[in-house]
C-alpha cells in the first residue's frame, strides 16, 4: 500500500516536468500565431524590417536571429584560447592536484556571478577600453557583448572537457608514451581525439548557454534593429530585442516578440539535443 | 663480440613510491641478448614495477624515485632522455590497449606519428606488412586494415600491441602480464609468437603464471617483497630453487 502511494506520488511529480514543457511551448504557439499568420511563418524568419509605426507595421526576425548567432559563434571562437587550456590544465597536466582543484573551483565560481554582474562589468570597464582603443566609436555592440559572453561561457566549457580529458584511459597514454612520444604528442594524438566527441559537446552545450542569455547582452550589443553589417557595429539578439520591447509591446508586436521568442526556444532545444545526444555518444567510447 | 656486454643491465636498481617504503630493492641482474626472462613472484612484489623502470615509465609520475643504475647496452638510462629510451625499449601493457580513434594501420605506425617522423607510403605499407606478420596478424586483418583497432578480438589486440611496440624496432621488449586477460587460445597463439621474437628482440616479461615462466623463458626472476630472491635458468630454478621462498611460491605454498 505503502509502496503504491510512493509510485503514484513519484509519477505525479515526474510528470509535472513533461506538463510544464508542453505548456510553454503552447503558449508560446498559441501567442506567436498571430504574427505567424500575419507575415507567414518564412516570411517572418526572412525580413529584416522592424517599424512599428501604426498602420504600416512590419515585423521580421531576421536581425535578431543573425544578432543572436553572429554574438554566439563569436562567444564561442573567444571562448576556446581560455577554456581549453584550463580544461588541459585541470584534466591532465595537474590532474588530481591542489593546484587543479583551486583553478576548476574558480573557473566553476565564474558560473555563479549573475548575469547582470558581468553586464555591468562590461559597460563599466571593458567599454572604454574599447572606445579607447579606437575599435569601435560607441563602444558598444556585437564585439563587446561575445567577449563577455565568451568569459560566461567559459565554465561551462571548461568543467565539462575537463571531465572528458580526465576520462582519457591511463593505458592509452602509458602505451603512447612507451612508443617515446612526448606530453604535447600524447595531448595532441591521443588525448584529443579520444575525448574528442566529449569536448565537442561540451562546446555544443556552452553555446546553448550563450544563445538564451539575456541580460549581459541587452546591456551591451547596442540595441540597433538592424542587422550587424560587421562585429563592431551594434545590433539586437533574440533575448535582447524580447527583453526590451516587451514592456511597451502589445498585439502584433507582441506577438512577433514572443514569436521570436519560439525561434530561439526551438534553436536552444535542438542545439541542447545534439549536446546531449554526443555526450551520450562520447561515454560509450 | 656484442655479447660481452649484456643488453640490459640492473645494478642495485632501487624504485621507491614513498620515502619511507621501496617497490623495489637493490635489484642486480644482467640480461643475455636474444632471449627471454620471466619475472615472477606474488603480487605486490615489485615486478612490473622493476620491469616499468626499464622504460622509464616511472619518471611520468613525480613521486616515484628510482636509484642505482639500469644499463642498455652498457649506458644509463636513467640519465638518458626517456623519449630516446622509450624508443628503444617497447612495451606490451597487461591490458590490450590498441588506440581506437586509430584504424589497425595507423596504430601499427603510432610510434613513428607520436615521434613525428614522416615515412613514405611505400615504407608504410613495408613497415604495416612486416610488423603484422611478425606477430601473425597479417592474413587476419589484411583486407580490414582501415578498421578501427578496437574492433579486433581481445587477442588480436594484444598482437596489434605488440607489432605496434616492434614497429619502433626496439632492442629491449617489456612485457607486463601480457596474456592476463586473454583466453588460453590467444595466450597460446602469443606464447608460440614470442619464441619467434626472440630472434630480434630481447624480451623481459612480468607473469603470474609458472606454467608460462616455464614454457617460454630460459632465465627466470623470482622477486619477494621488493627483492630479487633468485635470478637463474628457469628449468634449473623450477626444478631445484636454491632460496625456500622460491621454492614455498614454486610449490604453491606461497603466492
Amino acid at each position: 500500500m505503502n509502496d503504491r502511494i510512493y509510485r503514484i506520488l513519484l509519477f505525479a511529480a515526474a510528470l509535472v516536468m513533461p506538463l510544464v514543457c508542453g505548456g510553454v511551448v503552447y503558449a508560446l504557439v498559441t501567442d506567436a500565431r498571430e504574427a505567424f499568420e500575419h507575415f507567414g511563418f518564412f516570411n517572418f524568419l526572412t525580413s529584416s524590417e522592424w517599424s512599428y509605426t501604426e498602420g504600416a507595421e512590419q515585423y521580421g526576425a531576421l536581425p535578431f536571429i543573425t544578432g543572436t548567432l553572429m554574438t554566439t559563434l563569436l562567444a564561442l571562437i573567444f571562448c576556446i584560447p581560455f577554456s581549453l587550456p584550463v580544461a588541459l590544465f585541470v584534466g591532465e597536466y595537474f590532474k588530481g592536484t591542489r593546484v587543479a582543484a583551486i583553478l576548476s573551483t574558480i573557473t566553476d565560481l565564474l558560473a555563479g556571478i549573475p548575469s547582470i554582474i558581468y553586464g555591468l562589468w562590461g559597460f563599466y570597464t571593458l567599454r572604454p577600453l574599447i572606445i579607447m582603443l579606437d575599435i569601435s566609436p560607441q563602444g558598444s555592440g556585437v564585439l563587446i557583448a561575445s567577449l563577455v559572453l565568451a568569459i560566461m561561457i567559459v565554465p561551462y566549457a571548461a568543467s565539462l572537457s575537463a571531465e572528458f580529458i580526465k576520462m582519457v584511459p591511463n593505458d592509452l597514454k602509458e602505451a603512447a608514451y612507451s612508443l617515446g612520444a612526448t606530453r604535447a604528442e600524447v595531448i595532441r594524438r591521443v588525448v584529443f581525439p579520444v575525448a574528442g566527441s566529449g569536448i565537442f559537446s561540451a562546446y555544443i552545450l556552452a553555446i546553448g548557454r550563450a544563445l538564451g542569455e539575456t541580460m549581459t547582452v541587452t546591456m551591451l550589443i547596442g540595441n540597433t534593429n538592424n542587422i550587424p553589417n560587421s562585429i563592431t557595429s551594434t545590433g539586437n539578439s533574440m533575448a535582447s530585442i524580447i527583453a526590451n520591447q516587451f514592456g511597451e509591446a502589445d498585439d502584433l508586436r507582441l506577438s512577433s516578440l514572443i514569436a521570436i521568442g519560439l525561434i530561439l526556444y526551438l534553436i536552444t532545444a535542438v542545439i541542447n539535443m545534439i549536446g546531449k545526444i554526443m555526450i551520450k555518444r562520447a561515454r560509450i567510447v | 663480440m656484442e655479447s660481452v656486454i649484456p643488453i640490459l643491465e640492473f645494478k642495485k636498481t632501487c624504485v621507491s613510491y614513498t620515502k619511507q617504503t621501496m617497490a623495489v630493492k637493490y635489484v642486480s641482474a644482467a640480461i643475455d641478448r636474444n632471449t627471454i626472462t620471466a619475472i615472477m613472484g606474488p603480487s605486490g612484489c615489485g615486478k612490473s614495477t622493476l620491469l616499468r623502470a626499464v622504460n622509464l615509465m616511472h619518471s611520468l609520475y613525480p613521486n616515484i624515485r628510482v636509484d642505482g643504475e639500469i644499463l642498455l647496452g652498457g649506458e644509463n638510462i636513467l640519465s638518458m632522455e626517456p623519449i630516446d629510451v622509450r624508443r628503444r625499449v617497447g612495451m606490451v601493457f597487461q591490458r590490450p590497449a590498441p588506440f581506437p580513434t586509430m584504424s589497425i594501420y595507423d596504430n601499427v605506425l603510432s610510434g613513428y606519428v607520436l615521434n613525428g617522423i614522416r615515412l613514405s607510403k611505400a615504407e608504410k605499407d613495408a613497415t604495416v606488412e612486416r610488423c603484422l606478420r611478425s606477430v601473425a596478424l597479417w592474413d587476419e586483418v589484411k583486407e580490414v586494415l582501415n578498421k578501427k583497432g578496437t574492433f579486433l578480438s581481445g587477442g588480436q589486440q594484444q598482437r596489434l600491441c605488440i607489432a605496434r611496440a616492434l614497429a619502433m624496432q626496439p632492442d629491449v621488449l617489456l612485457m607486463d602480464e601480457p596474456t592476463s586477460a586473454l583466453d588460453p587460445i590467444a595466450t597460446a597463439h602469443i606464447e608460440e609468437l614470442m619464441q619467434e621474437l626472440q630472434k630480434e628482440v630481447t624480451i623481459l616479461i612480468v607473469t603470474h603464471n609458472m606454467g608460462q615462466a616455464m614454457r617460454i623463458s630460459s632465465k627466470s626472476m623470482f622477486m619477494y617483497l621488493g627483492e630479487l630472491v633468485e635470478y637463474g635458468d628457469t628449468a634449473a630454478m623450477f626444478s631445484n630453487p636454491s632460496d625456500e621462498r622460491t621454492k614455498a611460491y614454486l610449490t604453491g605454498k606461497m603466492g
